[in-house]
């Protein structure tokens, strides 16, 4: 016998689906609970938010004080495994460009840590060309999407206001939390500027909606994973309800090889590398459902390659891996002056903002197309590694409790006070817009270079253009109008044309979509306008791989909707024997 | 479940080891822990326990940043010094676990001894109180110091960070900073009097909009 041979998987399945995060759990969720059986791949370890917990724990539980480490990227009590790099799984860039990339391997995925935000993509979202000439349309529109929306509002809870925005379509709401003190004083000057705010839009129960999930208890933590399940993440909401229907078997730590075909080109399952024993498996299938995450989903289908498919699978059109963009991100911060050395209270709140502001104005009379929401931070938090740091940046520039104007820096008691009187003075900014989706960013298979598994890996190639340049530009003249107007004193974040207004390198909002968009033209996307491949009719991506566009909105919301949507279109299919 | 049970039996079960803790007097000693007492995924079991096991500053170091970072947090009307919170313990383990601090710190320790060899004929730990606080004086401003000890502000205003950070996440600290989160709790919007010292309130719309917990 060889000493390497490729072990089958004893159980055949209806479905196997590659991913745990939002669309992968969204389809276990639907398709599960159809009857149909399972077999759910996962690249990491298992993961229980009530199980794995560093919720309401104290910065002095972990040695280096909840600072992020290369495991952890997003520090030590964030939930996500992983980060921008891991070890002994590179990624590439060509021709010097930047493109950075965020990968959580564990059930839930990203889910877990994510920001909560859950934001309706609106009427024009899915129309942009039909704006400004830019991009394409989708294939759907809103009406095609929103009562998928209204399912998952039902399912998952959401918080907001109703509003009647013309494309911020209201969700189902849970009723929203209270303004914080630094989000009233934001409110007031931004109002004033023309800056609408709003209650904002995140899945945390602020009312209990079923008996599997406790409500709130306010700690402002879900990027720890919560273990009473009060916000969504695909781990508890999804894949947890999903493995009680007896449908679903994980397999976790499986990172995927490629997606396996027959000679009549249909997908007839997965191969996959065990991480735990490093032994090679297939798990077969009817229909498989890739939902990595949009880059590596598109990997898995440019390493899939055959004789029928000699550019990778479902890619004739060569376009998996192409229209690759991640929101647009800059941000602003400082001191309010009359929040310095105010009295104590816990302020904690939900996880995150509790206002924010959805787009605004109108670009036929700006020089930039598309738009972009403002992200809103402050207050009172616990304080972590990096706590204090810059104070030399601080207490120089604003008079101390003592009201006299002190040299920058310093030592000793007057230094310890400055700590606490600027405590609770700092808030933050941050504008997340929508970058034009582009032929030319793209990631690609990098052609010398392979990870620990030996699995070819990405090569990422992507400039911003002059639109989102201009797009950061206005966030960060925005941003210093509502300071200014606040009273408030800027302390970091005064960016300008020498860096590009302090754009984020792309990559680093982590909201990267459409390296598999859809369409209704073949050889212009590659899924139709249900999440299924062209050119493979059991073959689904559901991640955000097939976004078209993706808005000035975060887009998990959306990768949600469109999962059920497909998976909804997966169970009729397979009853009408279509796959 | 009423919402007040649920709020206390969250207080008092799997949860609430931290909370409870909190309710303690606090306690002016231990605080870094041997191991990690959160979530770790089995990468990070083997890479902690590593870190844990090796040891960067010598003594004379370690002797140099306990009276450094006593300078620059020290034991006042409200709280504990940068000692009293462990914070040189704090310092040699972050530096281990991001080696972009070593050479700043091991080199700026260097720095500081031979300024005070030159200027004191000795080196900083073993110089006078007063002596200590002039060189400390003439790298603590930034914008006042000489530039030929830039060298000096630049690892004093890292000294600086890595105290404060490591004081004011320390259970000392939290409580001298008066963070008063981390437990369950209802948001109900600003306290009143807080409101009031402020002249603002919340409008009609958001009253009424706004989730209520006497239901």
């Amino acid at each position: 016998m060889a000493d390497f041979q490729i072990k089958k998987t004893q159980k055949d399945y209806d479905v196997c689906i590659v991913g745990s995060g939002a669309g992968g759990g969204m389809a276990a969720y639907i398709l599960a609970n159809a009857g149909i059986k399972v077999v759910l791949l996962e690249a990491g370890p298992l993961y229980d938010p009530a199980k794995n917990v560093t919720q309401l724990k104290w910065p002095w539980e972990s040695p280096r004080r909840g600072a992020s480490s290369s495991l952890r990227s997003f520090g030590d009590f964030d939930a996500a495994y992983g980060g921008w790099e891991l070890e002994g799984e590179p990624y590439t860039h060509k021709d010097g460009t930047k493109f950075d990339w965020f990968r959580s391997r564990m059930v839930g995925g990203r889910t877990n840590h994510w920001g909560r935000i859950s934001l309706r993509f609106g009427p024009k979202d899915f129309k942009r060309k039909n704006t400004d000439g830019l991009g394409d349309n989708w294939p759907i529109g809103y009406d095609d999407v929103a009562p998928y929306y209204d399912k998952i509002d039902r399912l998952i809870g959401v918080f907001g206001s109703t509003e009647n925005l013309p494309n911020d379509p209201d969700s189902i709401f849970l009723p929203p939390p209270k303004p914080r003190l630094h989000e009233l004083f934001i409110k007031e000057a931004a109002t004033k500027v023309g800056v609408p705010v709003i209650p904002s839009r995140l899945s945390i129960l602020t009312k209990p909606i079923n008996k599997e999930r406790g409500a709130c208890f306010y700690c402002s933590q879900c990027n720890r994973g919560c273990t009473v399940y009060g916000d969504f993440s695909s781990s508890s909401v999804l894949i947890k309800p999903a493995l009680k229907t007896g449908n679903v078997d994980v397999i976790p730590n499986a990172m995927a090889r490629e997606v396996q075909t027959n000679a009549q080109g249909k997908a007839t399952g997965i191969s996959f590398v065990n991480k735990d024993d490093m032994q090679e498996y297939t798990v077969n299938a009817k229909v498989v459902i890739l939902a990595a995450s949009a880059c590596e989903s598109a990997r898995l289908l440019l390493n899939s390659k055959s004789v029928l498919f000699s550019n990778g699978l479902a890619n004739s059109s060569g376009l998996v891996g192409k229209y690759l963009h991640d929101s647009t991100g800059a941000s602003m911060g400082g001191i309010l002056p009359k929040l310095v050395g105010r009295k104590r209270y816990n302020e904690d709140g939900v996880g995150g903002l509790h206002v924010y502001s959805p787009w605004w104005l109108d670009n036929k009379k700006l020089d930039f197309p598309r738009g972009y929401h403002i992200e809103y931070g402050g207050g009172m938090g616990m304080p972590m590694y990096g706590f204090g740091f810059g104070m030399e940046e601080t207490n120089g520039k604003y008079p101390g409790r003592d009201g006299k104007q002190k040299a920058a820096g310093g030592y000793g008691a007057s230094l310890k006070d400055d700590y606490r009187y600027f405590y609770s003075a700092s808030f933050g900014m941050a504008g997340r817009g929508e970058a034009i989706a582009r032929e030319d960013n793209y990631c690609e298979i990098d052609p010398t270079t392979v990870d620990k598994y030996g699995i070819p890996v990405l090569r990422f190639h992507y400039n911003w253009s002059d639109h989102e340049v201009k797009q950061a530009k206005h966030m960060k003249e925005t941003f210093a109008e509502i300071i200014d107007k606040m009273g408030g004193v800027v302390t970091w974040g005064k960016d300008g044309k020498e860096n590009d207004y302090g754009l984020e390198a792309p990559g680093r909002i982590i909201h990267e979509v459409g390296t598999t968009r859809m369409g209704d033209d073949p050889k212009k996307s590659v899924v139709n306008k249900f999440n299924q491949a062209h050119e493979v009719k059991n073959l689904f991506v559901v991640d955000g791989g097939p976004f078209v566009s993706q808005a000035d909105k975060n887009p998990t919301w959306t990768i949600l909707a469109l999962s059920m949507r497909a998976s909804e279109f997966i169970i009729e299919e397979l009853r009408k024997q279509n796959l | 479940m009423d919402r007040r049970k649920y709020l206390k039996t969250l207080a008092v079960g799997s949860l609430g080891a931290g909370v409870l803790l909190s309710c303690e007097p606090s306690k002016d000693t231990a605080e870094a822990p041997k191991e990690f007492m959160i979530d770790r995924n089995p990468q990070e079991v083997i890479r902690e326990r590593k870190l844990l096991s090796e040891k960067f500053f010598d003594d004379h170091e370690m002797k140099t940043i306990h009276i450094l970072s006593d300078i620059i947090i020290p034991r006042d009307e409200t709280s504990g010094s940068a000692t009293d919170a462990r914070v040189p313990a704090f310092i040699e383990f972050i530096v281990k676990d991001m080696p972009m601090h070593q050479i700043p710190m091991r080199g700026g320790l260097k720095w500081l001894d031979i300024q005070c060899l030159k200027r004191f004929n000795s080196d900083f730990a073993s110089s006078t109180v007063q002596q200590q606080i002039e060189m400390v004086d003439a790298i603590a401003y930034p914008e006042l110091a000489k530039p030929e000890l830039q060298q000096g502000v630049a690892f004093f205003n890292l000294m600086r960070n890595l105290t404060a950070t490591g004081f004011y996440t320390s259970e000392i600290g939290i409580k001298d900073i008066g963070y008063l989160g981390n437990r369950p709790n209802q948001w109900d919007g600003v306290p009143q009097d807080v409101l009031d010292h402020y002249g603002v309130k919340y409008d009609e719309r958001t009253l009424a909009e706004s989730v209520k917990f006497d239901e």
